[in-house]
């Protein structure tokens, strides 16, 4: 392993490489930053250009840019409530509160330090687990993953505000209601089209995400005027962190890097899934903290910025040791890493160590790359909070609106997400939380397809789900998540009548 | 000094008015998100073109909706405004509209030629006792629950009806084939690794690399011959199974095009498809040439899609 990381440093300390970690996470960032581009179409039209490099320094221009993206993507999140990438929607929860409530400094700085820490926590495991994380990822089945949702699931208490369960569990299932449109994987047939080629490819996650969050708060601040609190002053713009905001935010960086990290070498879950779920842990396990989440907290900002960054360092373990894409993103790569004429897959540490050790050891300097290009340029971007709110709101509108169309070139689309902002307008003044609807709609496809694959695979009886060792802890883990608060009322009350 | 430079931008301006290009431009209408294989095999060919002097300007565009349908309704919809527009397509395209998932089908468009093709591959995993196709074959026939059959898209699509095409000309029963769906090769192909599905059906660009790393075996193609790249694997047919199944991908101008202009593109997509830039493109991404133009392009068409139209209605996938 010392051996292979020597390797890896030597291919990557020469100065077109070093300076192409800098391009690729220079140019992931903006793409990032764009609200709804994201790193899928950034690395697809990139790839012709590495054409003319060895395979070693096109994967590491393309790595960058990959995570890059998700970096920077957190930036949009946090200022206009517009998610630069999917894995960063869950990074709006609290971080436009934060920024709002005049701290938009504070806000990018953590999510940057966060974002550093998760990826680079992920790279380590990387080098130390890739062999072993092969065989981690392929054990996990269909009924895995369908119970590992329904887990996922149980953090919807996690998503609501105090005393508003019932409004949650409602948003929820309405998430996965919306889930369920386009066609049916399992049958091939259309449901809730309503006859519409627009809807056979079911709505997009980062659809709903605009619509609910950027766009219907856009609207929400037209309808709200004095909402918004005081404006953002320069001061406020400031990066620092107190050393007890720095020991808050120290465990919840640290629990979410390792999800993250491990959620994303699974096949099939990814960023997005990890920072949903990384959320949903620390607001957990916080309890009653102030500020609440979803009110700007720290941790909750701190959770799904370092689980997504670690969660797409994670999704190069089945890429990089099993030739399997998990993500559409690594899908692309996979596209590239043949185009070079490399065989990924387990003989790929043998075969081409040096691809396999520089493209980890480039992780090291990328995000090293993208804190150093990012903090200096955190009070010049958060100051676009300044900007008048007669300003603000139509350019947040744009960039909503713009953001969608841009990946799909589809006007549908546009219509679809003004429907979805005046929806989701509608349900927020009667105080329903968006965020449960999005957790619903990503695990809902998710747990559909699997849970109807693992029947089928066990010929219509249910006992895959105490078959296999794996889903039976997965189950029982489930189990406790969701009788936990039970036992805990039982026990309060009981201990409450010895008190008596 | 300045004649020279004078003379050398005459010289640029001269050649450029000697250059008889067929067409000025091409315009890629690409019915998907960038990265996937249509959005692939339009900017290869169009980086051969460019690359080899044959258009000048080459530009692309990403239209998704609709499983492709998006794209094609725009195509005829604008017909007019598209003198220059290659439309990309494969073989869903005729799926698609032989299930009426969007209203037209390739005899709506002007089908200019095919260029490559993806062969349908069966995979098994190592060490499973399911080496060849004939104890695929024998395992289904004892019990067809045993062999579980990944496929990396929805029931009903070419995955599926090949694999049960393929079972039903062994004598084997095609409605008692359990079709394991998944969403893209990729996680198919995790699904063999896990041990959960016995046999995956699918492209052979998806497995071929897991299948050179040693990872799983490739018990049969449904090329006509066997392919240079898997010089081991039997096809079907010479195993003895009439089968042929041809993912063809290619390119479609939009309906009522001048004549003279039909057959520059046509040959526009010839020369590029013979130039050694498109050997480059192809060798990377292992494509194997399949080319089709014009009327016999259009022959072909109609022959997949009588094909394939009667196996979905045998299998209960159309209504007859």
């Amino acid at each position: 392993m010392i051996d292979g990381l020597l390797l890896g440093f030597g291919a990557v300390f020469t100065v077109q490489n070093v300076l192409l970690v800098f391009v690729g996470c220079a140019a992931g960032t903006l793409i990032g930053m764009l609200p709804g581009l994201g790193p899928i179409s950034a690395i697809a039209l990139m790839i012709p250009i590495t054409y003319g490099f060895d395979p070693t320094s096109g994967m590491i221009l393309l790595a960058g840019v990959y995570y890059g993206a998700v970096f920077g993507g957190s930036t949009s999140s946090i200022l206009i409530n517009a998610p630069g990438v999917a894995g960063t929607v869950a990074t709006a929860f609290d971080g436009y509160p934060l920024a709002r409530a005049g701290q938009p400094g504070k806000a990018l700085a953590l999510a940057a330090y966060a974002s550093f820490i998760g990826g680079t926590l992920a790279a380590v495991l990387l080098v130390l687990l890739a062999p072993f994380l092969a065989g981690f990822s392929l054990s996990f089945q269909s009924a895995d993953y369908f119970v590992l949702m329904v887990l996922g699931l149980s953090l919807v208490s996690a998503f609501s505000a105090q005393g508003e369960y019932l409004k949650a569990l409602m948003m929820t299932v309405f998430g996965l209601m919306l889930s369920t449109v386009g066609t049916d994987l399992s049958a091939g047939v259309q449901r809730f089209t309503f006859g519409r080629m627009d809807l056979i490819d079911g709505i997009s996650f980062l659809l709903l995400a605009m619509g609910t969050f950027a766009l219907s708060e856009a609207i929400m601040m037209v309808l709200r005027p004095a909402h918004g609190g005081k404006p953002v002053s320069l001061e406020h713009a400031s990066l620092k962190l107190s050393s007890k905001e720095v020991r808050t935010v120290a465990g919840p960086i640290s629990r979410s890097s390792l999800m993250g990290f491990f959620v994303g070498t699974l096949p099939g879950a990814g960023a997005t899934i990890a920072s949903f779920l990384a959320y949903g842990v620390e607001r957990n396990l916080a309890g009653r903290v102030e500020p609440r989440f979803g009110e700007g907290n720290l941790r909750g900002l701190a959770a799904p910025e370092a689980a997504n960054n670690a969660a797409s360092t994670g999704s190069f373990v089945p890429l990089l040791t099993l030739g399997i894409p998990g993500s559409g993103t690594t899908a692309v790569l996979l596209g590239a890493l043949i185009a070079y004429g490399i065989q990924p897959g387990p003989r790929l540490f043998v075969d081409e160590p040096e691809i396999f050790w520089s493209v980890i050891v480039s992780m090291y300097f990328g995000n090293l790359f993208l804190l150093a290009l990012n903090l200096p340029l955190v009070p010049y971007i958060a100051r676009l909070l300044m900007v008048p709110r007669n300003y603000l709101i139509p350019i947040i509108m744009f960039f909503s609106l713009m953001g969608v169309y841009l990946v799909s070139f589809n006007t549908f689309d546009l219509h679809m997400m003004v429907i979805v902002a005046l929806v989701a307008v509608l349900l927020r003044l009667l105080a329903f939380p968006m965020a449960p609807l999005l957790l619903g709609f990503i695990l809902g496809g998710i747990l559909e397809d699997n849970l109807r694959r693992a029947i089928t695979l066990s010929d219509g009886s249910w006992s895959f789900l105490w078959d296999r060792p794996t889903t039976l802890v997965l189950c029982m883990l489930t189990v406790a998540a969701f009788t936990t608060p039970l036992w805990r009322a039982l026990l309060r009350r009981s201990r409450g009548n010895r008190h008596d | 000094m300045q004649y020279k430079v004078i003379f050398a931008l005459l010289f640029w301006a001269w050649s450029g008015l000697l250059r008889a290009d067929l067409l000025p431009e091409v315009h890629f209408l690409i019915p998907a998100g960038p990265g996937g294989g249509w959005d692939g095999t339009a900017r290869g060919v169009g980086e051969a073109m460019v690359r080899a002097n044959l258009v000048r300007n080459v530009s692309y565009e990403n239209l998704t909706g609709g499983g492709g349908g998006r794209a094609i309704a725009k195509l005829i919809e604008t017909a007019d405004r598209q003198p220059y527009t290659l439309l990309v397509n494969s073989t869903p395209m005729v799926v698609r509209s032989l299930q009426k998932i969007f209203p037209q089908s390739f005899r709506d468009l002007e089908p200019l030629a095919s260029v490559i093709a993806d062969y349908t591959a069966f995979v098994t995993p190592r060490d499973q006792g399911l080496d060849d196709w004939a104890a695929v074959l024998a395992a289904f026939q004892e019990d067809p629950r045993s062999i579980k059959v990944a496929g990396g898209s929805v029931r009903g699509s070419t995955d599926h009806i090949v694999f049960a095409r393929a079972v039903e000309l062994a004598g084997g029963d095609p409605f008692k084939v359990v079709y394991i769906p998944y969403d893209g090769g990729g996680k198919a192909m995790a699904g063999i690794l896990t041990g959960e599905t016995q046999v995956l059906s699918t492209g052979l660009s998806e497995a071929i690399d897991t299948a050179r790393a040693g990872e799983v075996n490739i018990v049969a193609v449904t090329a006509p011959d066997r392919l240079p790249a898997i010089p081991d694997t039997p096809t079907l047919k010479e195993l003895g199974y009439d089968l042929e199944f041809a993912n063809w991908r290619g390119f479609f101008a939009a309906p009522g095009l001048p004549e003279q202009r039909y057959h520059d593109m046509i040959e526009t997509l010839n020369q590029t498809i013979l130039t050694p830039e498109f050997e480059q493109v192809r060798a990377r991404n292992s494509w194997t040439l399949l080319h089709h133009t014009g009327d016999q392009f259009y022959a072909f068409l109609e022959h997949q899609e009588q094909e394939i139209g009667t196996l979905m209605r045998q299998l209960g996938f159309l209504r007859p």
